[in-house]
């Protein structure tokens, strides 16, 4: 395994539009680019192929977290000591990964892309749902995040080999549970501000389902699942 | 109903909480389900500590005695558990035909027993 050699990681889900440009993107840093196909039904898997990453593709539709899962396990197995997390949609600037590493460079195992920094603007209920999930993180870990929702983040060894077999495949759980594995993993978490271009999709899930996902999430903190899945 | 009575079902819905938390933990039981299984704790609970709601329920839909009421309403629950359920399984049995079907187009072999070209996936879902 070579500690430094590190791998951007695209989770994409039709998003033929936008792919291609994310990867050239990435290419353009000189590193690496693995997209996961998660079961798209359009053109997204010759998109990313044509614009130079390798494409792992889904056989079925598992969300970002399983999706996730399956990069953080081709990092792994393929000897890469760094991972990058980088959303297809154009959310996440791929020129603000060498930040991130920058991060991993000063000693932290999850660096998080935090996107409130500059000013970026979100709808009432999901801000305050976001703020919630904040305070959740800070009672149990003890760090305060700004955006724990955050999906542009790079992880290293030794916690990306837990990220590889454990790794929350629900929603939230790919993002807040990460968060509090990787604490009890012992793992330092730095927080990097980066400039994010709100999400092309418009809200990402309708309320009661955002609703359900909550309780779900409420439901695996009461239990302490994240700490049991990080051992 | 009796004070022992009462606290006896506390008790087992108490025991019941832990064992699913417990259970959600391990990750032997999903959040989704477990939901579901606390739902069905905590109203057990509030039927049997709040009697005169369950009184005051089966005077409404007309029925005498509120232990037939009790026995109606944990029917359809494990009716509609059960019927959850089945749904969940007929997702898991589609999603695994799925599975089974791109796993074997990757696995194509030629007539002569070598590994052939993989048969381009033309399923356009």
């Amino acid at each position: 395994m070579d500690t430094d050699a590190t791998l951007v990681i695209v989770p994409a889900y039709d998003e033929q539009d936008s792919v291609g440009d994310v990867v050239h993107r990435v290419r353009a840093l000189g590193l690496p680019c693995l997209v996961v196909d998660d079961g798209s039904a359009d053109a997204t898997a010759d998109k990313a192929n044509a614009a130079g990453a390798t494409v792992v593709r889904m056989p079925v539709n598992t969300g970002v977290g399983g999706a996730l899962r399956a990069g953080f396990r081709y990092a792994v197995e393929h000897g890469y000591g760094r991972a990058v997390q980088v959303d297809a949609d154009l959310q996440h600037p791929p020129e603000a990964v060498p930040e991130l590493l920058a991060a991993l460079d000063g000693g932290a195992q999850l660096a998080i892309g935090s996107r409130f920094a500059d000013g970026y603007e979100v709808g009432k209920a999901r801000r305050w749902a976001m703020r919630f999930l904040a305070f959740v993180v800070r009672l149990r870990t003890g760090v305060a995040l700004d955006d724990v929702t955050s999906g542009f983040r790079a992880v290293s060894e030794p916690l990306l080999s837990v990220f590889a077999y454990r790794f929350p495949a629900e929603y939230l759980g790919d993002t807040v549970e990460a968060i509090l594995m990787a604490h009890a993993t012992g793992a330092t978490i730095a927080q990097v501000p980066v400039a994010m271009a709100p999400r092309r999709h418009g809200e990402a899930t309708p309320s009661l389902r955002a609703g359900g996902h909550l309780a779900r999430l409420v439901v695996a903190l009461i239990a302490g699942k994240p700490s049991e899945m990080a051992r | 109903m009796t004070v022992a009575a009462q606290t006896l079902v506390v008790v087992i819905a108490l025991g019941a909480l832990v064992v699913v938390l417990w259970m959600v933990r391990r990750g032997l039981l999903k959040e989704r389900f477990a939901l579901i299984w606390l739902a069905v704790g905590v109203g057990m609970v509030m039927l049997v500590l709040v009697r005169p709601l369950l009184d005051r329920v089966s005077e409404a839909i007309g029925i005498r005695s509120g232990t037939t009421t009790l026995f109606l309403l944990a029917i359809l629950v494990i009716l509609g558990i059960l019927l959850q359920l089945s749904v969940s399984l007929t997702a898991l049995e589609e999603r695994l035909r799925d599975l089974a079907e791109a796993i074997a187009l990757d696995r194509v072999r030629s007539p002569d027993g070598e590994p052939g070209a993989p048969v381009e996936d033309t399923d356009d879902r």
